[in-house]
């Protein structure tokens, strides 16, 4: 019973302390004072060498889920929304959750792991007492990049996806290049775009997030610093599916379905 | 002429959970002294330069640094603080993902913002020609020995040119000859940038040679004060085991 207590209080604290943790990010964030280099530095390491690991995924995703599709829908004669159904399923679901939870593997565990480290070997004290915010230089520079970054993935996973798509239809059948895109884009409306798209900001901003506070506030130790990268990828997974549920909901609320 | 203290300490305590690290120490740095604090492993003399930056801060008790109360001071108040005092980490604490240029750059940049490349070039140059490693600019912290790695982090420290410099274990896992350089170092340093010293150690040769003053930290409290001669020739059993192996 004790122990059942203990462990929804350290839920609750930890909880607490990351949307504290968050609180902290927002305020810094809207602050005139940035490191710029430092968050383009990010970028491209977000960003930038994250692209192959998302783009091969994508491929295959692409291609897999249209492959698998099409003996059910030719079941029912439905072989002509292959397309469509793929596209929609890509661009709304698929596309922005795979790419996050790819993202929050790469990125969380890499930035869980180094400020962790950086913690432990006393850089991030070192930082502090050189009278320069540890906070500004490490954290918001690496989550900002998360934001920016994470949207701007996901653009290139479901255009790789969508193309794999393609290949994925010619493999069993034939189909243009020009009728592909026009079938791919007359099934996708405003609505399934803009939510899909919008969610991918909050996506960035929970692996940002998390990956930085759990190496921030790592223990001491090596065990420490791999525990921090392996929480960051555990919790920011568990994140992306629990925004994922919310903005399904909002946007279903607001009529985006 | 009485002198001036620029740091103060007074009824120091500072408990980790049921851990009580300090309880009630007091102490006071002289302007331009170098004062050595000897004490075992773990019995809270790093724990006493950390409250000093502000990094931990006491339970109770005071801590002055130039006449500040370090507890009171805002986020603003003690980076200016912070600004004038030095601190050497016992693992040197280099940025990692950085070269040493870049390590010494990075306090410069970003307290100095005015300054050209050509000024931040000469000014790494002088840093890193007072610790002797002016041909290390360029190499990263992981290429570096363990001797090397404090004298940049030395160099990176004393860059800002502070007021106030704090050892933490300046010589620990270092071999002998290095660590003898060291403690030069650190003289060289108290001459050249005029500071006051605090020297966390438990490495009597190092103290030896730097002290002006030492005192020893026993149990969470300030045992004994004097200058290293007169603590060596004390009968007291409880300071014996410390110059035993001298």
């Amino acid at each position: 019973m004790d122990k059942n207590q203990s462990g929804y209080k350290v839920f609750i604290e930890e909880i607490g302390s990351i949307s504290a943790f968050t609180w902290k990010f927002i305020k810094a964030f809207f602050n005139r004072k940035q490191e710029w280099k430092e968050i383009f530095r990010q970028c491209y390491i977000i960003g930038y060498q994250s692209m192959p690991l998302v783009g091969i995924t994508a491929f295959i995703m692409g291609l897999v889920l249209t492959v698998q599709s099409r003996p059910t829908l030719e079941e029912f004669g439905a072989v002509s929304y292959l397309p469509a159904m793929v596209a929609l399923s890509i661009v709304r679901e698929i596309g922005p959750v795979v790419t996050a939870l790819i993202c929050a593997g790469k990125i969380g565990s890499s930035i869980g792991a180094e400020l962790g480290s950086m913690r432990v070997t006393e850089q991030i004290d070192a930082m502090e007492v050189s009278g320069t915010n540890p906070f500004r230089y490490l954290v918001v520079t690496r989550v900002a990049a998360c934001i920016f970054m994470l949207p701007v993935l996901v653009v290139v996973a479901d255009s790789i996806s969508l193309y794999a798509s393609y290949l994925g239809v010619n493999l069993k059948g034939v189909l243009t290049w020009n009728l592909y895109y026009h079938q791919v884009f007359e099934s996708l409306s405003f609505s399934d775009i803009l939510p899909a798209y919008i969610k991918t900001y909050f996506f960035g901003l929970a692996i940002g997030i998390i990956g930085c506070y759990k190496g921030y506030y790592s223990n001491k130790g090596t065990e420490g610093v791999g525990l921090a990268a392996n929480s960051a990828v555990v919790v920011s997974s568990l994140v992306v599916f629990i925004m994922d549920l919310i903005a399904v909901q909002i946007a279903d609320m607001l009529g985006y379905t | 002429m009485k002198e001036e203290s620029v740091v103060v300490t007074q009824n120091l305590i500072k408990s980790f959970e049921n851990n009580h690290v300090l309880k009630g120490f007091n102490m006071d740095l002289q302007k331009g002294e170098n004062l050595v604090v000897l004490g075992k492993s773990g019995s809270g003399k790093s724990v006493l330069i950390k409250c000093m930056v502000g990094l931990l801060y006491p339970d109770n008790g005071s801590v002055k640094v130039f006449g500040k109360e370090v507890a009171d001071l805002s986020v603003n108040e003690l980076d200016d603080l912070r600004i004038r005092i030095g601190f050497l980490f016992q693992s040197s604490a280099l940025y990692d993902s950085m070269t040493v240029r870049e390590n010494l750059e990075f306090p410069l940049k970003r307290h100095q913002p005015t300054l050209t490349q050509k000024e931040l070039d000469d000014l790494v140059m002088e840093a890193l020609a007072n610790v002797g490693l002016e041909r290390a600019a360029d190499l990263m912290p992981s290429e570096l020995s363990g001797g090397m790695r404090k004298r940049i982090g030395l160099a990176r420290t004393l860059i800002l040119k502070p007021e106030i410099m704090l050892y933490d274990e300046p010589t620990t896992g270092l071999d002998p000859i290095t660590s003898r350089e060291i403690s030069e170092l650190i003289l060289e340093v108290q001459k050249n940038y005029k500071t006051s010293s605090i020297i966390i150690t438990h490495d009597m040769d190092c103290a030896r040679t730097v002290a002006n003053r030492v005192i020893i930290l026993i149990n969470g409290e300030r045992y004994a004060m004097g200058t290293f001669e007169e603590l060596m020739k004390s009968d007291d059993p409880q300071l014996k085991p410390f110059f035993a192996a001298l």
